[in-house]
Parts: structure tokens; C-alpha cells; sequence
């Protein structure tokens, strides 16, 4: 092809940055990459304000008698977990990330339905708003979990706001997922097979799947457990022959799977910077893509390990135990492939690679503790303690967390055409790991000792542990705070980034121009060689 | 295919700017419109999921209340929705034909069958209302053995119903917003892709219906 769009050559060269600033040009805006940013940002506020209620939960366990009330503490867990889980968590990386690089990342224009998109930013905005209103008017006391007959009978706060904030912000997830499968079935360029697809995209395609088949069914749900609380005709309630284990099941149908959309974007993200800081191919591509979507099946089959305590058919639980240690295997075979990915590498130490290093080790506690979980003798003993919340937190925080702010460094330059200070970046991902295991490995002892979750007093022997994990939880928001003051410093004042920083394969480095222009290439790109061809093969001659 | 651009897409009026082609832009709303309707099987799906475990709790309380569902609006509306699916098909061929007045007749006769049943489920709703079988407090069951199962069982009744009904009025808005695109001559034998994906959305919500008429009216009339 030889046409070049005549602006190709001048000083300053259009991008989807600078073509237009006018609010409006950001509010009705249809490009995947900009609604990427408005998702970014509110995200990280949200992030803040979840942390926010972490803090307040800290400061309470500093000391065994607790300085704040009952109430109060189990509204602060129950809008910890709500704002982290539904509002940071789930839309992290793939509304970030995803929205902004998988149509680059496969050579297309914009998603398949660029207007959705922008709905779906619109409808986690309205469903943030409406969760906030009821934080303001006195928040909500039920845990994340909205566990009935106590949410749908008892509990006297903002159920149904809250409930309604979910709801809303669910169909925004539902439509992400739906652009993404759409957009990687139809609008791959010339050359994009499926077996060339970065595994960046397989994790987002293998995500997509069960916020599809997931959401709808925590959204009907919650659709149930309102109209039970306006109705109270004891759908959920046992004194009148409705079943609250009927509620468990319908919940973690979405809920377990949804801790797979929790982590597999952080994978897909950790695949494409440990290929990139080895400069080698990655180790069993095929194997790796495969095991995302094997996740994602699997997913679906394992929720009942949430209920081997609540009632649950002994052999019910049996069959759901065996189903969770099979997640393992493909999940496994992720660490495997990296590691050996690694193996005779030549491995560099920049910012994202500190970040990948820290996602397999936290990672590979937190599955590994999974499986203790998974063992029905071991979960009884365990079930909801501080063991449990230890787990979880090394997969969310110390995977996805970690993978997150990889990514963000990772694709910072792409984004903003600005290098991050590296120095300042290394320091703080240290900073995140220490504070990060300070906080949460003293909670595996301390949940194995027997200190029970959601408790806001607790014997004065585990005084300690407790101590500890609040100091690591401080360490940890400073970590956190670092990254937002120097990349929002480096997004104006940073040098200005060459096309390529990290000399990375995929068609965003190599073929879209940094920051990428609206329409993301200035000409069809066409793919030509193998993912992660670090090895050197040459690429057939490049069309352009 | 491999050599498009951008610059193709100004020759066709109904092509946006980030597809290369008709046919990709085809495939995409298609799959797209597929995979949303897999999402509402899911939601449905809690709710069926939910009466499959009542049902076989409470099977003799279940059956018992069918005999206060009003069998033969049921099976009118199930009638109705059959056919409106008919009327449906027919919109979809003509426009492929190209016919713009059958394309608004079949729309307009698909739109009125629509209301038709929902005027319908008015008079069975209010007959549950005068009936007292509406669950919360003011509910009452003739058989006293199973008052507060036969609640449960009403109340997924009207979730389930309610939410069928909830997907009729959005397709009837879709249907009337089809009328006045296709009365503005938007469609052509080229291009009609609205008239198709709203019309597997009515499919869908009518398929609802066919499941929900038996589980809900029939059980009981067996014995």
C-alpha cells in the first residue's frame, strides 16, 4: 500500500491524544483508547476509595478491643469488598488494558461496537454512583456476599441500593465481554491467526466468555434477593420453606468464575512482559493460550467449594473438590511455561519484569493455598478465617494487582508517549512486594490459628500478627501512592518515548505508531511471523 | 481484502468507519447480537435454575396451584406469540425483498400481537391481584397445607413473568422504532440488518414463553 495520510511526516503527528481536548471530544467519545483512559481513571478512584476502607479495618484490628463499633466495622469490610471486587477488580485490566490494546494488539481500528464501549463506561459509572449514594447514606452491613436470609430480612442498611449499584455496573462488564469475543472473532488483520493471537488476547478472549455466561446470572440474582427484601415472600428465608443455600449456589455460579476474571487478565498480561524482559518466544504458546480458555471452562464447575460448610451434600462437596484441584493443572502450566520462558533468557530487570517476578511467587502461594482449600478436611478447619482472606488476597492483590500496575508500566510509553523514571518505578515496586507480604503472610498464620474473618475484636494473643499486618498494609499504601504521583509527573514532564522502548514484538509496538493515531495504524498492518518472535527470524517483507 | 483501507468505507452509506467491509460488519452484529442472547439464556437460566429446586422440594404444592393459573389465556397468548413470530419472519423476508410497505405491515402486525398479549397478561395479573395470590403480606392460599410454598411458587411466577413481560415491552419499542426507520426508507435489500437482529430477539423472548406456559400452568393437570 502506498498511500501515507499526508500528516504522516510533520513535527507533531495527530494522535488520539492530542486530535481533540474539548470535554466532549472525551465524554461522547467512541475510540476504544480513550474510553480505555476514562476507565483507567475512574477505576484508580475507585481503587482508592475500596483502599480507603481497608485502612479504616487495619486501624481497627491494631488492637484486640477495636476503636471502632461492630456496625462500623462490618460496613467497612462489606464496601471494602464490594467497591474492590465489583468496581476495581473486575473491570481493572480488561476495561483498561484490554479496551485500549486488544483491537491494536489484532489489528483492528476500534472495537466491533465502539458506541457499546462507550455505554459500557457510562453503566459502571451509574452503577459506581448509585453503590456510592448508598456508602453515603450509611452503607451496607451483609459482606460482599449479600448472604441471605441476613440481606434479604435482616439487615436494616442499603441492601437494595447497593444491590442495584452491582446490578448496573454488571451489564457493564457483560458488554466489555461481549465487544471483546465479537471484535477477536471478526476483526483480526490479514495474517492474524488464531494460532498468532497474542496471549494477551487469548487471556481477554478466555475473560470475555464468563463475564458473558457469568454475569447474567449473579445480575438475576440480585434481582431476586431485592424483590424478596421488598416482598418478603421467604424465597431465600428457611422459617418458611425458601432455601438460603439455593442463594450460596446462584451467587457463587457468578462468583467463583468471576475470581477467574479477577486473574486471567493479570495472566495475559504477565505472558506478554516475561516473553518481552527474556527476549525469548514464549515456552509452549499453544499450551498457554489453551489454558486459559481451560480455566475459564473449568471455572464454571467448581463453586461449591464455597458451601462445603453451608449444608451441602457430602458428595456434591466430594465432586466439587476434585473439580477444584483440576484448575490447578492449567494454572499451573502458566508458571511452568514462564519459568521456563525465562530459563537461559536474557532476562532484564526493568520496572514491569519486577512486577512479573512478584505476580509468579504471590501467585503460586495464593493457588497453592487454594488447594489447602480445596481439601474438604482442611476447609473445615479453616472456613472463614483469616487463612481464607490470606489466599484470596495473594491472587487478587498480589497477582492481579501486581499485574496491573506491570501493565500500566509496561504500556505506560504506548499510552502516554512519555517514559516513567525507571528509578523511582523499581523503588516502588519494592515497595509494594514488602509492604504487600508483610501485610498478608502474617494472615495465613493467623487465620490458621483460628482468628475468624469479619471479626472486629480478637484475643489478645494474636495482637502481634495483627500489628504486623497493619504496619505491611501502611508500607503497601505508600507503594501504591508512588506510581500515581510519578506517572501522573511523567504523563506531562516524562521524555518523550521511542516507538519501541522495550524493543517488543506484537503489532502495537511494532506496526502503530506511539501514541497510537484514532485509528490506531496508518495502514492495514499484516501479519507476517509468529508471536513473541524474539529468536530473530526475519518477518517477510513488511507491506506498507 | 487484505489490501483495504479506510478510504473503502466512504462508498457505502451503512458501513461505519472501523469495518473494511459489509460482510465483516454483518458477522459482527450477528455474533454479537448471538452472544447477547446467550447472556439472557443465563438470566433466565437463574430463575429456571431456582423452580427446578422448589419444584422438586414442594411437587405436590406446585402442582396445586396451577389450578388458579388461567389455562386458557395462557394458551391464547401462547397462540399469539407463536404467531407473532410468524408475522416476525414474514417482516425479515420482505425486507429482504426490498418491499418497504410489508416490511411496516408485518412490523405493525408483529407490534400489535405483542400489545395483544400483554393486554392479556394485564387481565391474568389482575386476577391474581383480586385473587390475593400476589406474595408479601396480603397473600392468601385456599389450600392451607401449602400456603407458604405455594408463595414461593408465586413469586417465581411473577419474577419469572414479570421479567418475560419486562423483555416484551423493550421489543415492543424496538419494533416501533423499526416502523419508523423503515417508514424513513433506512432499510434496503442490501441492508437490514436491525430488522433482522430485532427480529432474533423476538424469536428468543417468544421461545421464553413456550417454556415458561407449561412449567407454570400445565404441571398440575396430569393427575
Amino acid at each position: 500500500m502506498s498511500t501515507t495520510l499526508p500528516f504522516a511526516h510533520t513535527e507533531i503527528r495527530p494522535n488520539y491524544l492530542n486530535v481533540d481536548y474539548g470535554w466532549k471530544s472525551w465524554l461522547f467519545t467512541t475510540d476504544h483508547k480513550r474510553i480505555a483512559l476514562l476507565y483507567l481513571f475512574s477505576i484508580t478512584a475507585f481503587f482508592f476509595v475500596g483502599g480507603a476502607f481497608a485502612v479504616g479495618m487495619r486501624v481497627n484490628l491494631l488492637t484486640p478491643e477495636g476503636i471502632f463499633a461492630h456496625d462500623t466495622y462490618n460496613k467497612l469490610f462489606t464496601m471494602h469488598g464490594i467497591i474492590m471486587v465489583f468496581f476495581f477488580l473486575v473491570p481493572s485490566i480488561p476495561a483498561t488494558l484490554g479496551n485500549f490494546l486488544v483491537p491494536i494488539m489484532i489489528g483492528a481500528r476500534d472495537l466491533a461496537f465502539p458506541r457499546i464501549n462507550l455505554l459500557s463506561w457510562y453503566l459502571y459509572i451509574i452503577g459506581g454512583v448509585i453503590a456510592l449514594t448508598a456508602v453515603v447514606q450509611g452503607g451496607v452491613d451483609t459482606g460482599w456476599t449479600f448472604y441471605a436470609p441476613f440481606s434479604s430480612t435482616y439487615s436494616n442498611t442499603h441492601v437494595i441500593l447497593t444491590a442495584i449499584g452491582v446490578f448496573v455496573s454488571g451489564f457493564s462488564s457483560i458488554l466489555t465481554g461481549l465487544n471483546f469475543i465479537v471484535t477477536i472473532h471478526t476483526m483480526r488483520a490479514p495474517g492474524m491467526t488464531w494460532s498468532r493471537l497474542p496471549l494477551f488476547v487469548w487471556g481477554h478472549y478466555a475473560t470475555s466468555l464468563i463475564q458473558v455466561l457469568g454475569t447474567p446470572v449473579i445480575a438475576i440474582t440480585l434481582v431476586l434477593l431485592g424483590l424478596e427484601r421488598v416482598l418478603h415472600a421467604g424465597i431465600f428465608d428457611p422459617a418458611v420453606g425458601g432455601d438460603p443455600v439455593l442463594f450460596q449456589h446462584l451467587f457463587w455460579f457468578y462468583s467463583h468464575p468471576a475470581v477467574y476474571i479477577m486473574i486471567l487478565p493479570g495472566m495475559a498480561v504477565i505472558s506478554e512482559i516475561i516473553s518481552c524482559f527474556s527476549r525469548k518466544s514464549i515456552f509452549g504458546y499453544t499450551f498457554v493460550a489453551i489454558s486459559s480458555i481451560a480455566i475459564a471452562v473449568l471455572g464454571f464447575l467448581v463453586w461449591g467449594h464455597h458451601l462445603f460448610v453451608a449444608g451441602q451434600s457430602m458428595y456434591a462437596s466430594m465432586v466439587f473438590s476434585f473439580l477444584s484441584f483440576l484448575v490447578a493443572i492449567p494454572s499451573a502450566i502458566k508458571v511452568f511455561n514462564w519459568t521456563a520462558t525465562m530459563y537461559k533468557g536474557s532476562v532484564s530487570y526493568e520496572t514491569p519484569m519486577l512486577y512479573g517476578f512478584g505476580f509468579i511467587g504471590l501467585f503460586t502461594i495464593g493457588g497453592l493455598t487454594g488447594l489447602f482449600l480445596a481439601t474438604m478436611a482442611i476447609d473445615v478447619h479453616v472456613t472463614d478465617t483469616y487463612f481464607v482472606i490470606a489466599h484470596f488476597h495473594y491472587v487478587m492483590v498480589g497477582g492481579m494487582v501486581m499485574a496491573y500496575l506491570g501493565g500500566i508500566h509496561f504500556w505506560f510509553p504506548k499510552i502516554s508517549g512519555r517514559m516513567y523514571p525507571e528509578g523511582w518505578a523499581k523503588f516502588a515496586a519494592l515497595v509494594v512486594f514488602v509492604g504487600f507480604n508483610l501485610t498478608f503472610f502474617p494472615q495465613f498464620i493467623l487465620g490458621y490459628q483460628g482468628m475468624p474473618r469479619r471479626y472486629a475484636h480478637y484475643p489478645p494473643e494474636f495482637q502481634v500478627l495483627n500489628v504486623m499486618s497493619t504496619a505491611g498494609a501502611s508500607i503497601l499504601a505508600v507503594g501504591y501512592l508512588i506510581p500515581i504521583i510519578y506517572l501522573t509527573w511523567a504523563w506531562r514532564k516524562g521524555p518523550k518515548a521511542p516507538q519501541n522502548p522495550w524493543n517488543a514484538k506484537g503489532l502495537e509496538w511494532e506496526q502503530s505508531p506511539t501514541p497510537p493515531p484514532t485509528f490506531n495504524f496508518e495502514h492495514q498492518p499484516v501479519v507476517t511471523e509468529p508471536p513473541y518472535n524474539y529468536s530473530g527470524e526475519e518477518p517477510e517483507v513488511e507491506i506498507g | 481484502m487484505a489490501d483495504s483501507d479506510t478510504t473503502l468505507a466512504i462508498h457505502e452509506p451503512d458501513l461505519r468507519h472501523h469495518f473494511d467491509d459489509s460482510a465483516q460488519q454483518l458477522d459482527s452484529s450477528t455474533l454479537g447480537m448471538w452472544v447477547f442472547l446467550v447472556t439472557e439464556v443465563m438470566f433466565f437460566g437463574g430463575m429456571f435454575g431456582a423452580y427446578t429446586v422448589y419444584r422438586s422440594m414442594y411437587p405436590e404444592a406446585f402442582a396445586s396451584t396451577s389450578h388458579f393459573m388461567n389455562v386458557t389465556i395462557g394458551a391464547i397468548n401462547t397462540g399469539v406469540l407463536i404467531f407473532s413470530s410468524f408475522t416476525m419472519v414474514m417482516a425479515v423476508r420482505s425486507a429482504q425483498l426490498g418491499q418497504k410497505k410489508a416490511i411496516i405491515a408485518f412490523l405493525v402486525l408483529t407490534l400489535i400481537l405483542g400489545c395483544l398479549f400483554l393486554s392479556l397478561k394485564y387481565v391474568e395479573y389482575h386476577e391474581k391481584w383480586v385473587d390475593h395470590h400476589i406474595p408479601g403480606p396480603s397473600f392468601q392460599y385456599q389450600d392451607p397445607r401449602y400456603v407458604h410454598q405455594a408463595q414461593i411458587l408465586f413469586f417465581l411466577y411473577f419474577a419469572m413473568t414479570g421479567m418475560h413481560a419486562i423483555h416484551m415491552i423493550v421489543g415492543a419499542g424496538l419494533l416501533t422504532t423499526l416502523i419508523v426507520m423503515a417508514a424513513c426508507n433506512r432499510f434496503s435489500g442490501a441492508w437490514y440488518t436491525p430488522v433482522e437482529m430485532i427480529g432474533l430477539y423476538w424469536h428468543f423472548v417468544d421461545i421464553v414463553w413456550i417454556f415458561l406456559f407449561p412449567l407454570l400452568y400445565l404441571i398440575g393437570h396430569t393427575q
